[in-house]
């Protein structure tokens, strides 16, 4: 087998597995998603952040003993205007659609029309943006500050920056429990059950 | 079809589990998990289709093109997103939670919520392209390797969700 090739069942793999783990933690489902927006179910922060910190752990620990070369590893590029305004459009696209891309895509193969919808949406604003790019392209590229890291912008010495991203992490933890625990006798009039969405 | 679906995963053992695929993609590709640049990938073999010079003549979707020799449907993070939907689709059967459906408030209609759902689909997918990257390749694999535009992406992404969730409260009521 060749390496393209071989990568590419990597590639299959990877998103599987990937696609998986993501309905397995209830992130297939829109309600369950803006949940995190309306403080109903901290589900998307208690996830997304576990697996910041441990891939972030994990990468130092493989970088550590020798087995990765974490210098190897593509680092996004930072332009921070454009990301700083982007973000913001995918915010309010994200809790308009109840889904971001990749929850979008296990939506629609979790049967959901909205998940569906959801993917067209993203690859019709895709088209626009791509269309208006004559027009976007010094925008897009304002304040380029290369493959820029924390460690290296902030004067935080060492790991520092990666420690501190663990201790709020923990602190968002413990946070997030508490404010569920509070809510659980609270009534939540209103809003469908998360595990069970009215899908007739 | 009637059974009773699987209770989710608890957050933080599929927050480590979502960690692990992460950190196995860094570690045998040497790259994270995206999505949306598939969708790039994607859109841009659609204009080729239709209309081939123009698409060719666009510095945005002529960059995935390249020269012609090769279809960016090929590229890994169109694969790595087809296993994405294969993954989901199977996690789903399994846990008997496939289900043909539009989740939405009780009181919220099908069209309304498709309407909403199509909508804030086109502005994120924008977003995306304007940023760079989405939730998965550039919040969660940037977030992790501590990039400055992630970090600043993430942040911007919560403040913005937080401030417009008021104001689509009609389609989960």
């Amino acid at each position: 087998m060749s390496a393209l090739a071989e990568n590419l069942w990597l590639a299959l793999g990877i998103g599987a597995a990937f696609g998986f783990v993501l309905e397995r933690a209830g992130l297939g489902s829109a309600v369950k998603l803006a949940g995190q927006f309306y403080l109903r179910d901290l589900t998307v922060f208690k996830v997304m952040f576990t697996a910041i910190v441990t891939a972030l752990v994990g990468l130092a620990a493989l970088d550590a003993a020798g087995l990765v070369d974490r210098a190897a590893i593509a680092l996004p590029d930072t332009f921070l205007i454009p990301q700083l305004v982007g973000g913001l459009v995918f915010g309010i696209g994200f809790i308009v659609g109840g889904y971001c891309p990749g929850t979008g895509c296990v939506g629609m193969a979790s049967g959901r029309g909205d998940g569906v919808a959801v993917v067209l949406g993203m690859l019709a604003g895709v088209l626009v943006f791509g269309e208006l790019y004559p027009a976007l392209a010094t925008f897009y590229t304002l304040t380029p500050l290369g493959p820029a890291t924390l460690p290296e912008v902030l004067p935080l010495p060492g790991p520092t920056a990666g420690l501190a991203v663990v201790a709020l992490a923990a602190a968002g933890f413990a946070t997030a429990e508490w404010w569920e625990r509070r809510r659980t006798f609270r009534s939540d009039a209103g809003i469908i059950h998360m595990d069970n969405p009215r899908t007739p | 079809m009637t059974r009773e679906p699987q209770r989710y995963w608890n957050p933080y053992a599929a927050g480590v589990a979502l960690g692990l695929v992460l950190l196995s993609a860094f570690a045998l590709v040497g790259r994270g998990i995206g999505v949306s640049g598939a969708a790039a990938a994607v859109v841009a073999t659609g204009v080729d289709a239709v209309a081939p010079a123009h698409a060719r003549g666009n510095a945005y979707f002529g960059a995935y093109l390249g020269d012609g020799s090769r279809s960016p449907l090929g590229d890994w993070i169109v694969v790595e997103v087809a296993g994405v939907l294969l993954g989901g689709l199977v996690s789903a059967g399994l846990a008997g939670r496939f289900r043909p459906g539009v989740e939405r408030g009780p009181r919220a209609g099908v069209r309304t919520r498709l309407a909403y759902a199509f909508a804030g689909g086109a502005i994120m997918g924008f977003g995306t392209r304007l940023a760079r990257g989405c939730t998965s390749g550039l919040a969660l694999t940037g977030g992790a390797l501590l990039s400055v535009g992630a970090w600043v992406f993430m942040l911007a992404l919560f403040t913005a969700g937080y401030a417009m969730a008021p104001l689509v409260r009609r389609q989960w009521t």
